[in-house]
């Protein structure tokens, strides 16, 4: 079937919901989801959204640039820093008139908290930054913006999964998509195309990220030649549940939490002596490894505790119902009468498409953009977050920029017409579909997606070495070729998720490929990466970002500078 | 490095569980049948744990959606021993040992697609109607006065009126459990309704009467009648009855003034 629209968007969670508001107010625009449009992965965010509201006492979004420059260890184009950092007071202001359900102060402003990193005047004490509803932050958002598309006659493609973006001469032309429950082939031809698909956290075993979050696009992207940005840095949540990855939002220390070793002592003052248990996630995370290493995880064992015990009672219920909810479903735990067992879990990739500050995808070093291409929100590296995102920057981005690529994409609207994409590509997404529902081998998609998720987990975590790292490629080929011998036991066409687990796979690995490389090749420690052998960061030789092409010989490597417009770089001190 | 120091969350002993799946894939079956499979589990897993367990190392053809895996996203809505629960959010413990049969090994977990529903595939079941109903229902926010250069002020004590109604998920549970909606399939049914409160009582919002009229039609409000299914089914806890009834005393009194 062939659909055409002025523009499609690919994922529905809050980058490509919020540009779908701005685009369809001047075209036709469709939005393909894998999922139902309230299910994708922001709605799981919790804790906050950060802007400079100064709500509840005194800001200013120029400590916000300072504290994301920083927080991300000073690897962030500071000109798109500066752009979101600006634009986030009127973003949250539209977002509340649109009808967020913001959690209140008692004026009746939006109220907001402490979150991990955010400081006032320029690192001296935390500051309450992050506009949050409750601990769902993320699905109030989802909601309101989703409801607006349906409002503006948005048309949703709903269990959709994208086969392949198409691209030619330069420009892109269109998606190919599988309809899950017909198993039958769209092509969607548009005069722009964003791509606004998500995280990829489900490469790693321990994660906080959704079953959907594979990354199909990125791989998708990466087959046809686009570089991946930054890919060495994947940042691991401080807290997630024990045993689980489950999310413990930052938000719990930003109201009080505290994280304490087996000794019972606050270790994070240690650590971070000014902002202790808020200091940004990469140094939170390696504290609690290092603790558990040292021998000081609870009674030596391999966690630690988020202690809420200290906090008021009527704050928990009412501004951590969620979580509150968690520790008692998941782990048997009243969190206002005992500590949770948290170990860091695999949360957000800084790494993604590159773009520039209107999410135009830029092919190379010296930034040419594909024509038509967009991309916004995870998936997308503009890059704000440098080596290491800073909590409640998540949510923000995914506005802000989703926000700017739609104002992009009209611009370009009506310019070029809408493009063609040639059948031998619509042929080639349905071949590749056949084959794989035809081929007898007897591996299971699921045995080499769990031995993928062991290996980056083991091998490519918070602390990293060249031996693992060596090993871990080595062992990533094996797993590669290990894929040529699936067999599928649902041959069927309808609604065959089956067949989608081994779609994502390869895309997977992809990923899991270009992480692994671009760690390797780095030979210093910054933000997220951490480089056992090259304990330092090392300003003169890599302050700059990674671009991986996907090669057949394997990742071949380029580099851009970063951007600094206003902090230079300094020792990351908290 | 991390997983190398990870081990089970608890040293819980395996237990044996049959989970007994209602399956149909219309491309094959032409009815719904059962199968059996006996699983391993700790107590503190998942039923969504167990489901995946068996496609990823047994049947890969069992069909069920999840996405989040921890009761956010709604995706896995099912019935599981006999009540409607997000399978996610169900752990083994959870079920009763009263389950137990002379005919399966272990405790019974009895897993069939949500009910009320047209099955698309083994667990997963068409939600087009679901979602439908909830367009009806103008479920957005509407405020045409010009807005305040920063955000609209909303009391605490007035937000607190739509605070149990803005968690909703959209899982289905509870339409798909509610007899008023198997009786009549245009009845907006219980998660409609709860996002036409959550509007209604927004102190933001300025379209009380289009709203109320949206509502209150032949298939709309006057079709509950408080037998609280809905209630008991909801993985979020929201008290969706109580919402119905402050909806029905809001339009009462609205058509008490008009006469």
């Amino acid at each position: 079937m062939i659909h055409s629209f002025d523009a499609v968007i690919i994922g529905s969670g809050l980058a490509g919901l919020r540009a779908a508001v701005e685009v369809s107010r001047q075209g036709s625009v469709a939005v393909l989801t894998k999922l139902y449009p309230t299910r994708s992965h922001s709605t799981a965010a919790q804790g906050g959204i950060g802007a400079a509201l100064g709500n509840e006492e005194p800001d200013r979004p120029e400590w916000h640039f300072y504290d994301t420059a920083k927080g991300g260890d000073f690897l962030g184009d500071q000109d798109a820093i500066e752009v979101m950092c600006e634009d986030a007071i009127r973003t949250i202001i539209e977002l509340e008139h649109l009808g967020v359900p913001f959690s209140r102060t008692p004026e009746g402003k939006i109220a907001q908290r402490k979150f991990g990193g955010h400081t006032r005047e320029f690192g001296s004490a935390p500051v309450r930054r992050a506009c949050y509803s409750a601990d769902r932050t993320g699905h109030a958002i989802m909601f309101a913006l989703f409801e607006q598309c349906g409002r503006q006659g948005v048309q949703f493609f709903k269990e959709f999964h994208v086969i392949d973006i198409a691209i030619e001469k330069n420009r892109c032309t269109g998606v190919i998509a599988l309809e899950i429950l017909t198993g039958e082939i769209h092509l969607f031809t548009a005069e722009a195309v964003l791509v606004a698909s998500g995280g990829y956290g489900k490469v790693f075993k321990t994660t906080s990220n959704a079953h959907a979050s594979t990354g199909d696009c990125l791989g998708i992207l990466a087959d046809k030649g686009i570089p991946l940005e930054d890919m060495e840095f994947f940042q691991f949540h401080p807290t997630g549940l024990y045993g689980l990855g489950i999310l413990i939002t930052e938000g719990a220390r930003g109201e009080g939490g505290i994280l304490l070793n087996g000794k019972g002592e606050r270790f994070m003052e240690h650590y971070a002596p000014t902002i202790k248990d808020l200091a940004p996630r990469d140094m939170v995370s390696r504290a609690i490894i290092t603790e558990i290493r040292e021998g000081r995880g609870i009674d030596g064992r391999d966690y630690v505790h988020l202690d809420l015990t200290k906090v008021d009672k009527r704050i928990i219920e009412e501004r951590l119902p969620e979580i509150s909810t968690f520790c008692r479903i998941y782990m048997g735990i009243d969190p206002s009468m005992a500590p949770i067992p948290v170990l860091p879990t695999a949360h957000y990739a800084m790494g993604g498409i590159p773009t520039d500050i209107d999410g135009r995808v830029l092919k190379n070093e010296i930034g040419d953009a594909i024509e038509g291409l967009f991309a916004a929100g995870e998936c997308a590296c503009v890059s704000v977050h440098g080596a290491n995102r800073l909590g409640c920057n998540s949510l923000l981005d995914t506005v802000v920029f989703g926000r700017r690529a739609g104002i992009a994409i009209c611009d370009i609207l009506n310019k070029t017409g809408r493009g063609s994409v040639s059948k031998e590509s619509v042929d080639r997404a349905r071949e590749a579909i056949d084959t794989m529902l035809r081929r007898k081998g007897s591996e299971k998609a699921a045995v080499i997606r769990k031995a993928l998720q062991q290996a980056m987990m083991d091998k490519c975590s918070e602390f990293r070495t060249e031996n693992e790292l060596l090993s871990l490629t080595e062992a990533l080929k094996g797993l590669r070729e290990r894929t040529l011998e699936i067999g599928l036991k649902d041959k069927g066409k309808r609604f065959n998720t089956e067949l989608l687990e081994a779609l994502e796979l390869n895309h997977l690995i992809s990923l899991g490929e270009l992480i692994a490389h671009s760690a390797l090749q780095r030979t210093e420690s910054r933000g997220a990466h951490t480089r056992e052998d090259f304990p330092d960061r090392d300003d003169m030789n890599w302050l700059k970002h990674t671009l991986a092409f996907k090669t057949d010989k394997g990742p071949v490597f380029g580099y851009k500078e970063v951007r600094i417009t206003r902090f230079r770089p300094a020792e990351r001190k908290y | 490095m991390v997983s190398g120091l990870l081990k089970n969350r608890n040293s819980n002993e395996m237990k044996k569980y049959t989970f007994k799946i209602k399956r149909f894939d219309p491309e094959i079956d032409r009815q719904p049948h059962w199968e059996e499979f006996v699983l391993e589990m700790e107590d503190s897993d998942r039923i969504l744990d167990g489901l995946i367990k068996i496609k990823d190392d047994v049947d890969g053809s069992l069909t069920f959606r999840r996405s989040c895996a921890h009761g956010i996203c709604g995706s896995c809505a099912m019935k599981i021993n006999g009540q409607n629960r997000l399978a996610c959010q169900t752990l083994m413990k959870d079920l009763s040992a009263r389950n137990k049969s002379a005919h399966t090994a272990g405790v019974a977990v009895i897993i069939e697609p949500l009910p009320a529903l047209e099955v698309v595939k083994d667990l997963v079941v068409d939600m087009e109607p679901f979602f439908g109903m909830n367009e009806k229902v103008l479920p957005y926010l509407i405020n045409n006065d010009p807005p305040p250069e920063r955000e609209r002020l909303q009391d605490p004590k007035d937000q607190k009126k739509i605070l149990q109604a803005i968690t909703c998920i959209m899982c289905g549970s509870c339409t798909s459990a509610c007899p008023s909606y198997w009786a009549d399939k245009k009845y907006l049914g219980p998660s409609a309704l709860l996002k036409a409160a959550r509007f209604i009582f927004d102190t933001r919002d300025r379209a009380f009467d289009e709203r109320l009229r949206a509502v209150t039609h032949t298939h709309g409000l006057w079709r509950c009648h408080s037998i609280y299914n809905c209630v008991e089914v909801c993985p979020k806890e929201i008290d969706i009855t109580a919402y119905i009834s402050k909806l029905k005393r809001a339009a009462l009194k609205k058509s008490l003034r008009l006469k």
